[in-house]
């Protein structure tokens, strides 16, 4: 129990007579990695949209570190620590990386000034230009707004913001569909400190070299059902790709299929 | 190639390749009217060779025709003040249409409490209230002002923030509502003779003084605080600035408040130096007020702009309207000139956005 960070149970979404997600039954422990596979539609997206709060699930219980839990919204799911980067970036384009790095909980002075308190700006360069640093992302300058930036340098930014605070669960949304080699390197590399911090992870992505490299188990979905749940040791890219394909379905997972 | 320490990972920063703050170029603008207005005067043949800058009557010993530049500054200082809190709402990706109308319901109440009792020896004959309501501490006019300002603001605020009607709606319904206010406060009559403290607060150059120090206060807000960076993260991208966990409702409600706390200052300012209000006053001055923002490169989708722009702005705004007078062009073309000059202004705002969209 002390060591789960999240469990689901039963968790079902239906969108209308479409069974998009169908008893899904999933554990995460702490400072696990574990990625997401399945084919398009497979229900990967809405799993992730249940946990997140983003939609209302139609059934089943999502457990996190603990306690059940019934998220309003995004903003509920991250209060409660889950910390999700989706496909479609939440940045703000006119401001600049440090300003979007600390959005809504910007370092301050003069704090009993309430919503007129007054914001470091020295500190909060300082730690962007040491958050982006450590995980090695490169922007030519952090002054400069998001607007102007490749959709890899944003991409790593909102990256870096989940990296940054110290999250209970981190989520992401195929991180490097859109990026180039290097810019994946990075990502991939921002992955791996949240490793070494212990920081639990869901990776969705279809990229098998990289959730080969990358995390500690594997989770497939096929028409809304879960297939199969692989560690990366006892499994290889064929045999993912028999489970995503349909060829293979493990005994425990039978009647789902 | 200039380096900068900003850059992360080993890259080199080319700091000529960054773009010139847009407050640089709306100062050329108006360098370059400035200039306009000087070589028509000389070009002109009615104009005997007057110049609209340099003091040409050589009776004192300045440089520049002080008086002219006394009454540019003197006559945006007051919707000057308006168009700073315009500036915060429409930074935010909202709009503010009450504020014209705002200054002439609050001028109205405001000078009610600001009466004074006897006129040269004889008793008010514009009074509103009754005695109790004469020569009270100048104290008194400027929180009731500020109050109906902050209530106005908080109507609109709640409107856009929680029914989600567009702020252009909310804020037309607003405008009405406050001219009739204005109107049905004194059915129709002006109200008039304040006392001496009360007449001292917009008397003289002081509307000038009240604008910069307001527009400091503003700009640090919007630059240094809290509420400034949220400010610009709602306009940018109000679905992030939810995410990010910023309370965007109560925020807007807060943006909305201040605006017009800030145009009811205006309107204490402006029935002050008039030494009367009247309810057909502040006519088009929310569209001014705009126009000043919109000229100081406030962009109308929000999350770009600075208090800066808006000052420059407004001096482009003053300038114009000066220099219209000076070659003595029909006040009719005046309004319509000053049209143009605004259209021209979103236009070229949207020219340079995109020149610089494409050279990353």
């Amino acid at each position: 129990m002390s060591d789960i960070i999240l469990e689901t149970r039963d968790l079902t979404k239906y969108y209308g007579g479409v069974h998009a997600l169908e008893g899904a039954d999933f554990t995460l422990r702490k400072g696990e990695h574990v990625a997401i596979m399945g084919d398009n539609g497979a229900g990967k997206s809405t799993f992730v949209r249940q946990i997140t709060g983003v939609e209302p699930r139609t059934r089943g219980e999502i457990i996190f570190d603990g306690k059940p839990v019934h998220f309003d919204g995004p903003l509920d799911a991250r209060q409660a620590g889950i910390e999700a980067v989706f496909q479609t970036l939440a940045l703000a384009d006119d401001l600049d990386v440090s300003d979007n790095l600390f959005l809504g909980r910007e370092k301050t002075w003069a704090n009993w000034l309430g919503p007129f308190r007054f914001l470091d700006y020295k500190a909060m360069r300082a730690d962007t230009i040491a958050a982006l640093e450590k995980t090695a992302v490169k922007i030519p300058n952090i002054r400069n707004t998001i607007q102007y930036m490749s959709g890899g340098q944003r991409q790593c930014v909102a990256i870096a913001r989940t990296a940054t605070f110290h999250s209970k669960l981190t989520i992401m949304d195929e991180p490097t569909a859109a990026l180039g080699v290097q810019e994946t390197a990075q990502v991939e590399n921002i992955i791996r400190t949240l490793k070494e911090q212990g920081e639990p992870l869901i990776l969705i992505s279809h990229n098998m070299r990289q959730v080969m490299d990358l995390v500690d188990r594997i989770i497939v979905f096929r028409r809304g059902r879960i297939v199969a749940n692989l560690n990366k040791d006892d499994t290889d890219g064929q045999d993912v790709v028999a489970y995503i394909t349909g060829a293979k379905t493990q005994p425990e997972y039978a009647g789902a299929a | 190639m200039a380096e900068t320490t900003h850059g992360t990972g080993g890259l080199k920063y080319d700091s000529s390749r960054r773009s010139w703050p847009n407050e640089f170029n709306i100062f050329i603008a108006l360098v370059i009217i400035v200039a306009i207005f000087e070589v028509l005067g000389q070009l002109l043949p009615y104009m005997n060779g007057q110049s609209f800058l340099f003091d040409t009557n050589d009776r004192f010993d300045s440089i520049f025709n002080e008086a002219r530049l006394r009454i540019i500054i003197l006559q945006v200082a007051i919707i000057g003040i308006i168009s700073l809190g315009v500036t915060q709402v429409i930074i935010s990706g909202g709009i503010d249409l009450s504020s014209g109308p705002l200054v002439a319901a609050t001028a109205m109440i405001v000078m009610s409490f600001a009466q004074t009792e006897l006129v040269n020896g004889n008793p008010n004959p514009k009074a509103v209230f009754g005695d109790w309501a004469f020569d009270l501490p100048v104290i008194v006019p400027i929180i009731v002002g500020l109050i109906f300002g902050a209530f106005i603001g908080a109507i609109n605020g709640i409107l856009i923030a929680f029914t989600r009607i567009p702020p252009f709606i909310a804020t037309l319904g607003m405008f009405l509502i406050c001219r009739g206010i204005a109107q049905w406060w004194t059915r129709g009559q002006p109200v008039s003779f304040p006392t001496e403290s009360y007449a001292a607060l917009g008397a003289g150059m002081m509307p000038v003084v009240w604008f910069i120090m307001l527009a400091v206060v503003c700009h640090v807000l919007l630059r240094y605080t809290v509420y400034g960076k949220h400010t610009y993260a709602i306009g940018s991208n109000e679905d992030a600035a939810r995410m990010s966990g910023i309370n965007v409702r109560r925020h807007k409600v807060l943006i909305y408040m201040i605006a017009s706390m800030l145009a009811a200052f205006a309107a204490i300012i402006l029935s002050s130096k008039n030494l009367t209000a009247q309810s057909g006053m502040g006519l088009f001055y929310e569209l001014y007020a705009i126009a000043m923002a919109v000229i100081g490169g406030v962009s109308l989708t929000g999350g770009r702009g600075s208090i800066i722009g808006t000052v420059l702005g407004a001096m482009v705004f003053g300038v114009i309207q000066s220099g219209f007078t000076y070659i003595k062009l029909d006040a009719y073309f005046q309004i319509m000139a000053m049209g143009a000059i605004i259209i021209s202004a979103v236009v070229l705002d949207k020219w340079r956005q995109q020149r610089a969209a494409t050279r990353i």
